[in-house]
């Protein structure tokens, strides 16, 4: 049915997705939480900083990736000296690419859901000997799992398409950087790749259905099991 | 048990400037809502920093501003009920019994436990999420989460305030339990004077979030002179007496207190119980000599200590009758007829009795 290309395709979108995923859970989970519960001066300053990719121009963000951490770049230098890696015109690369696009969504999700959540019951949980970490580790993120699991497979479908950013940065080479998207245009740009491109968009359309999909699920269940009762908070 | 309390706080336009000390048992914070309590209660848990003050238990500073001292509310082994239960609804009713072991494996105990469900009478209730609780039960396990932690002090923030009439008699009857077997000093905030009364041995009446007045139950309920810091609470006296007989053939039972006997209809008690009642200023009549051919039961001999005349024609009368003193509200006229003066020797007429710590909020006896 699919051809080994085809499904080649189809291992390394997800597997860029995941690992984009991955890299951005930390940050991701980081950032909601300071936008959520902390006053600080220059509070709308990281606010704007988390939402830039959403309204930048895809190929500004590749351009700056690009920069940062190309061999010349001040990042990709350092890695390369430190620790031999390199991540421009590499899949890893496009998985940086994908979590900084797919960032502002995440952190969307999950700081709702954290907004969501009674501080007045921080404040008891505090009362009964938890410290700020304990507190996080048992009530805060708990109660925000529904919005954490939206976030992550929101920041997944994301991935699953990104282009822009993709392209400028790790260029598109098969076998290592050419995702779906990436494998479409290519063989849009090919004489008689047409009914392939068809072929790679129906199966671009399936796997974020299903992604979306699934994500629903997920969060029922995870608000059935947080709040022992079935609703499904959207974030 | 020694809590000592001096804060000041500004909360928007908001002012708390407050100083008291509590000691063992219950001491109710007791005021209109408005009156600052909630916020003295969280300064006192370490949930707010106040601006200014000291909060220091039996000698351990927990909150200094002149030195930075501030214990974080989690180390400061005071239980907090909150009024909204405030249980966590990811967790059983099991888990949130035993949030704090957490924290604190050296508090985790089965036999506490087991104590506290049977004390609270919330067996039933373990396997349950808080979603499918009623107030009532939820209220209990957040008592029970509160005392699991091994409190030093429980501090309880009007937690009836969102219960219905029956279920407040179901928790008050546990915190009845709670101050007489468990033996753990409270700090009650309220502002319903039948909880006062019931349950606590010293009230701090909190007004415009400063102290109007501190000391013992009967002697700041009884001052007429703070009705409108107290907000509903009418003029009259609170008494302590115990129960000295008890009839069961005339349903009555006989109340002792130093200055006499009370006569009321029973209601269910044991000889030697200690029984506080409340008798409204309007309840009670005065006259110069001993009544006779008169179908009220209680009549007391006492001395007039003071009159004060009030807005609208009447007149508080404060009368002496052995270590207590009753109120009366008569009517200047009436008080002119008499020609009462202070140190002259009345009888007071007493037409209705409410009985407080038993059950009944306000139950009212009117024996004539």
């Amino acid at each position: 049915m699919l051809s080994r290309e085809e499904i080649e395709i189809v291992i390394l979108s997800v597997k860029v997705a995941l690992w984009s995923v991955i890299i951005s859970v930390p940050f991701g989970l980081a950032a909601a939480h300071v936008l959520a519960r902390r006053e600080f001066p220059g509070k709308s300053l990281l606010d704007a900083l988390v939402h830039l990719p959403l309204v930048l121009p895809p190929v500004v963000v590749g351009y700056a990736l690009l920069m940062l951490f190309g061999k010349q770049g001040v990042l990709g230098a350092l890695l390369h000296e430190w620790f031999g890696v390199t991540v421009a015109f590499r899949w890893s690369g496009a998985a940086i690419a994908s979590a900084i696009m797919s960032f502002p969504l995440m952190v969307r999700a999950m700081r709702l859901s954290m907004e969501a959540i009674d501080p007045r019951l921080e404040a008891a949980a505090q009362t009964l000997g938890a410290g700020r970490l304990g507190v996080l580790l048992t009530i805060t993120l708990p109660l925000a799992l529904p919005g954490i699991l939206t976030g992550m497979l929101l920041a997944f479908a994301r991935s699953l398409g990104e282009f822009g950013a993709t392209i400028t940065f790790v260029s598109s080479i098969p076998g290592e950087t050419q995702t779906l998207p990436l494998a479409i245009y290519a063989l849009w740009q090919t004489p008689g790749g047409e009914a392939a491109a068809q072929r790679l968009c129906m199966l671009s359309l399936i796997l974020s259905l299903a992604a979306l999909l699934f994500s629903e699920a997920l969060v029922r269940r995870a608000n059935r099991r947080v709040l022992g009762y079935d609703a499904i908070r959207r974030a | 048990m020694t809590l000592s309390v001096a804060l000041e706080h500004t909360l928007g336009a908001f002012e708390l400037d407050v100083a008291f000390e509590c000691g063992a048992g219950v001491t109710a914070l007791f005021g209109r809502s408005g009156a600052g309590k909630t916020t003295l209660v969280n300064a006192i848990a370490g949930l707010v920093s106040p601006r200014k003050g000291r909060v220091v238990f039996d000698g351990e500073t927990l909150f200094d501003s002149a030195t930075g001292i501030h214990v974080r509310a989690g180390r400061r082994r005071f239980g907090y009920v909150f009024q909204e239960g405030r249980l966590f609804p990811h967790f059983t009713v099991r888990q949130n019994l035993t949030y704090s072991h957490w924290f604190d494996r050296a508090l985790h105990s089965a036999t506490d436990l087991a104590h506290v469900v049977e004390l609270l009478g919330i067996g039933e209730l373990l396997q349950r999420r808080p979603a499918q609780l009623s107030g009532g039960e939820k209220q209990r396990v957040a008592i029970g989460r509160a005392l699991l932690a091994k409190p030093r002090l429980l501090l309880l923030d009007e937690p009836l305030a969102s219960l219905d009439a029956g279920r407040k008699h179901e928790i008050l009857r546990y915190l009845r339990l709670l101050r007489d077997e468990m033996r753990i000093p409270m700090v009650y905030v309220s502002h319903a004077v039948e909880e006062v009364l019931e349950l606590a041995d010293q009230v701090v009446l909190l007004a415009g979030g400063r102290v109007a007045a501190s000391g013992t139950v009967e002697a700041v309920m009884g001052r007429p002179d703070l009705r409108s810091a107290a907000g509903v609470f009418e003029g009259g006296a609170v008494i302590e007496t115990h129960v000295i007989g008890v009839d069961t053939e005339d349903g009555l039972a006989t109340l002792g207190f130093d200055g006499g006997i009370l006569t009321v209809g029973n209601f269910d008690t044991k000889v030697g119980e200690r029984v506080r009642v409340r008798i409204r200023a309007r309840e009670v009549s005065i006259a110069l000599s001993p009544p006779q051919h008169i179908s009220i039961q209680n009549i007391l001999r006492g001395k007039i200590a003071a009159l004060e005349a009030q807005h609208g024609g009447s007149v508080n009368v404060s009368i002496t009758v052995g270590a207590a003193t009753l109120r009366a509200r008569i009517t200047r006229r009436a008080a002119r007829q008499l020609a009462l003066t202070p140190g002259m020797e009345v009888y007071a007429l007493i037409k209705a009795i409410s009985l407080d710590g038993h059950g009944g909020l306000d139950h009212r006896d009117a024996l004539a």
